[in-house]
């Protein structure tokens, strides 16, 4: 791994840690404990676009508005992440990811390491061409929060809590 | 009603403003404002992010109408439809037929300042349609049939008991709700419920891009993104001046935006939906259709606001509001807005500083006539602004066309024969007293000490307070028979000029030379001792009490005189040194509008505070010791004008040097602005916001320090606060006085 982009995922690391938003790094192949460490059941998601990684059989793959519902956790794939701020920038996808990663108490965000970029910039100038293409994107920086009812509270419409499980380098898409 | 009772009621409504809302108001104002000081410093690029921020809104305004058809070009290419709504009656009317074809029975809505300016609300109830604001703030207004009081935080005037008090009354519960986290979790049940079966949502947008047809929302809720993605239609309401050229446009807004507003580094969620989006919708009649399987046919409908906008781009004064980002700075930053928040002070719809900008652009001058005099001036939002509007400029270039609408009224024959202003007859008689504050002064220290004996009468203070509301509480300031430049004159220069290492102007600011007439000498003595020839030539008013008052053709006839006065000594290489901070801003802001530029940037070079000054004195290495040591610690008030040019940390350093011990305020204004605080209808107010330097002061870290104030009218809040006596520093360091 170079320098550069070990430096890159310290300050990631830290900025989530500023935003008490859990990370675990994980090799692909023990990406499946990993992840059961830190879910609560039930689990819905959305495929993951990386080679080699794929979500085990106990997440509900293919959710429906009743399975959305009912979950307590849900898993999607982040095209990257923000190191000055712990933000991962969220694809809206067909299959949902947008409603997968807001409806649940939980949200469990997968992160390549190499997809990192350093801040908000370099961000949106990688952004620029997709949403050319029409396409649309949530950036997510901690989880859903208020503080319209006198004290700051997590949670309001979305989730509760966040954690990105971050998938070392040399995976690739 | 007469001016008096109109006054007298503006006080009362403060003053239960004061009471019901104040205290709510002021603990999240307040709090956001430090958060936007700390967040900012963390900001290496912080004033960078600023200057490409407003030249990107500058071009965008520039080329708005190309913008627009860039922008329908690319949304209707998108599949969705865009209409330009000529004013809020064309766009209520259109966002109606939209309900009406989806046959809607609810629409949901996320948090938009837009949709509250168009009232679209109300126009949807009207045809029968359930309308549910799903932030959480805008809900509890909802529910309470309330305004907003905040751009951003709409409901931050009800603390947490009143809301938990609304919910319990409002609601058939089991539990009643107390804490923050019970009401939210409650608010989200309730609002997820509204929003699984809408048939409508509708967002606004705080940015859109022409080149890809993307609007991006700022919140922190999540309930925009549920609202815009659950049905399958989605309305977005938004001003055209929110159309920027292309996505790479939207980073220092990103990074600038919740930062400038509440503090944050970046809210949780910023949206950027290029819609129609491919996410399909959540369908509660198909629950068991996975997400994956649908096939929606999304409907989005961009609906862009006119509503005054066009007339604003082409105002020169106005446009610049169309640079706004809404995002609430120049609420926070405001101790006014502080104090009573947006019920006080805002229009029909928008709130705080740029609120007037607003306000006179879409609702017109009856809804800014109400809250524009709370603009002080005081320019603390100027900084804070991540677009760098003049705010306090609109306000005053609105406040001079509100002026020029009044009303001739029965004292006006006197003011004719004896004030030399350039306003129109009917300006409003408590501005054009205050506006001629030099005449008045000039005649006051003529006749005084009489004039002082005679002014401080119980019939004569009940007549002020009755004519032109200058409220009876409020000590009036004293005249001195002999002027500053009367003694100087009298008594000469005691540095020659061959001896001299430099040859400045002092110059005689209008309270320095009839009021505060020590603090003038005590700058003679200063500059004498670091062997600085003085001369005090006769120079005017710099028209800083004029544009207070919006008299800006008064303020420019004076800024012309004073430069004209002023400037063969700066050819003749002689520094201009300011007692009086409110002046010196004039010089360094406000005469760039009065003055052609050269002039204007010949004066702002050649000018300094008289703080600033003395540091310079000591860096090129003068002699501190021939200046008096202050020997008791201090507590040191700042003016909000010199902090907002930067220069309150000279006169620290100053003191430092010396020796002394320094305690500084950081609260934005002391609440007197120059005249506000003599003015019957906002007294009380100006007490408020004073309340919270007072607080300082009297803490146990400075309650019995030497209290010292750069600006007069801080001078004068302090003495009425406090028990002790303020001065100016520059007496503190006099080598023939000292305090």
């Amino acid at each position: 791994m170079s320098t550069e982009s070990g430096s890159l995922r310290r300050r990631f690391q830290d900025s989530l840690a500023d935003l008490e938003v859990g990370v675990s790094r994980t090799e692909p192949a023990s990406f499946e404990a990993t992840l059961e460490d830190v879910v609560d059941d039930p689990v819905v998601g959305t495929p993951l676009p990386f080679d080699g990684v794929s979500l085990p059989a106990w997440v509900d793959e293919e959710p429906s508005p009743r399975t959305l519902e009912a979950a307590t956790t849900g898993v999607t794939a982040a095209s990257f992440g923000i190191a000055d701020y712990g933000s991962v920038v969220l694809p809206s996808t067909e299959d949902g990811a947008e409603q997968v990663s807001l409806f649940p108490d939980l949200h469990v965000a997968v992160l390549r390491e190499a997809d990192l970029v350093p801040d908000m910039p370099t961000a949106i100038d990688c952004l620029g061409p997709t949403l050319r293409d029409g396409e649309s994107a949530i950036l997510a920086t901690g989880p859903s929060a208020t503080a319209d009812m006198g004290s700051l509270v997590k949670g309001a419409h979305g989730p509760k809590d966040v954690h990105v499980v971050l998938l070392e380098e040399g995976t690739d898409e | 009603m007469s001016k008096s009772d109109d006054r007298q009621a503006k006080a009362a409504r403060i003053r239960h403003l004061l009471e019901t809302e104040g205290d709510a108001v002021e603990a999240n104002t307040a709090g956001f404002n430090r958060g936007r000081y700390e967040a900012v410093a963390d900001l290496e690029a912080y004033e960078e992010l600023k200057g490409e921020a407003r030249a990107i809104k500058e071009d965008a305004i520039e080329r708005l109408p190309e913008l627009l058809e860039q922008v329908t070009e690319t949304v209707e290419a998108n599949g969705g439809t865009v209409y330009l709504a000529e004013d809020a009656a064309d766009a209520n009317r259109y966002i109606r037929e939209v309900a009406a074809e989806k046959e809607a029975d609810r629409v949901v809505k996320s948090k938009s300042m837009t949709s509250e300016e168009l009232e679209v609300n109300e126009a949807l109830e009207g045809d029968g349609v359930d309308v549910v604001e799903t932030d959480l703030g805008e809900w509890v207004l909802q529910v309470a049939d309330e305004t907003p009081s905040h751009i951003v935080a709409p409901a931050i005037h009800r603390s947490r008991a009143e809301i938990a008090r609304l919910f319990n009354e409002r609601f058939d519960l089991e539990e009643p709700l107390e804490t923050a986290e019970e009401l939210t979790m409650f608010a989200r049940e309730r609002l997820g419920e509204q929003i699984r079966g809408a048939d409508v949502g509708m967002t606004g947008a705080n940015f859109i891009t022409a080149d890809s047809g993307t609007i991006m929302l700022v919140t922190s809720e999540g309930n925009a993104r549920k609202t815009a993605v659950v049905p399958d239609t989605h309305v977005a309401v938004a001003g055209v001046e929110k159309v920027v050229p292309s996505v790479e446009d939207l980073s220092p807004f990103i990074e600038l935006i919740g930062r400038s507003g509440t503090g944050q580094d970046i809210t949780s969620y910023i949206s950027l939906l290029t819609p129609p989006v491919e996410s399909p919708t959540v369908d509660i009649d198909e629950p068991d259709v996975a997400f994956a399987d649908r096939e929606d046919d999304r409907d989005f409908h961009l609906v862009l606001i006119d509503n005054g906008r066009t007339a604003m781009r082409e105002d020169d004064q106005l446009r610049e509001t169309l640079y706004c980002i809404r995002c609430s700075a120049c609420a926070n930053s405001c101790a006014n807005f502080q104090s009573v928040g947006g019920h006080a002070f805002g229009g029909e719809t928008y709130s705080g500083g740029i609120a007037t900008g607003w306000e006179a652009g879409v609702h017109g001058a009856d809804s800014v006539a109400e809250f524009n005099d709370l603009c002080t001036g005081c320019s603390r939002c100027v900084n804070a602004c991540p677009v760098e509007i003049d705010i306090p400029w609109i306000n005053t270039v609105v406040r001079d066309r509100l002026n020029r609408g009044g009303d001739p009224g029965r004292f006006e024959f006197l003011y004719d024969e004896l004030v030399p202003d350039e306003e129109p007859s009917g300006l409003d008689l408590q501005k054009r007293l205050f506006g001629n504050y030099e005449t008045l002064a000039k005649l006051g220290s003529a006749t005084a000490p009489l004039s002082n004996r005679v002014a401080e009468l119980g019939p004569v203070r009940s007549l002020l307070e009755r004519s032109v509301g200058v409220d009876s509480r409020r000590p009036l300031p004293s005249f001195e028979r002999e002027t500053l430049r009367e003694w100087y004159d009298e008594r000469g220069p005691r540095v020659a000029a061959s001896e001299a290492d430099r040859e400045v102007v002092l110059y005689p600011d209008t309270y320095t030379n009839y009021v505060d007439v020590d603090r003038g000498k005590a700058a003679v003595r200063v500059l004498e001792a670091l062997d600085v020839r003085v001369t005090i030539p006769d120079v005017g008013e710099s028209g800083r009490a004029p544009l207070s008052q919006g008299m800006i053709a008064t303020a420019d006839e004076q800024a012309s005189e004073v430069y004209a006065a002023l400037a063969e000594h700066l050819d003749a290489g002689r520094d201009v040194v300011v007692v009086e901070p409110s002046d010196l801003a004039m010089f360094h802001r406000e005469y760039e509008k009065l003055l052609p530029e050269r002039s204007f940037e010949r004066l702002r070079d050649g000018s300094y505070e008289i703080l600033e000054y003395v540091y310079g004195c000591l860096e090129n290495g003068a002699d501190p010791t021939v200046l008096h040591a202050p020997e008791k610690p201090i507590a040191y008030h700042s003016h909000c004008q010199q902090r907002t040019l930067g220069l309150e940390a000279y006169t620290t350093a100053v003191l430092e040097e010396l020796g002394a011990d320094v305690f500084e305020s950081d609260v934005e204004c002391c609440g007197m602005a120059g005249s506000f605080g003599y003015k019957q209808e906002y007294y009380e107010l100006s007490m408020d916001v004073g309340d919270r330097l007072r607080d300082q002061f009297q803490s146990p870290t400075a309650e019995d320090r030497l209290v010292l104030a750069s600006g007069t009218s801080c001078e004068d809040q302090l003495d009425d606060l406090l028990e002790r006596e303020a001065s100016h520093p520059v007496e503190a360091i006099d080598p023939g006085g000292g305090v």
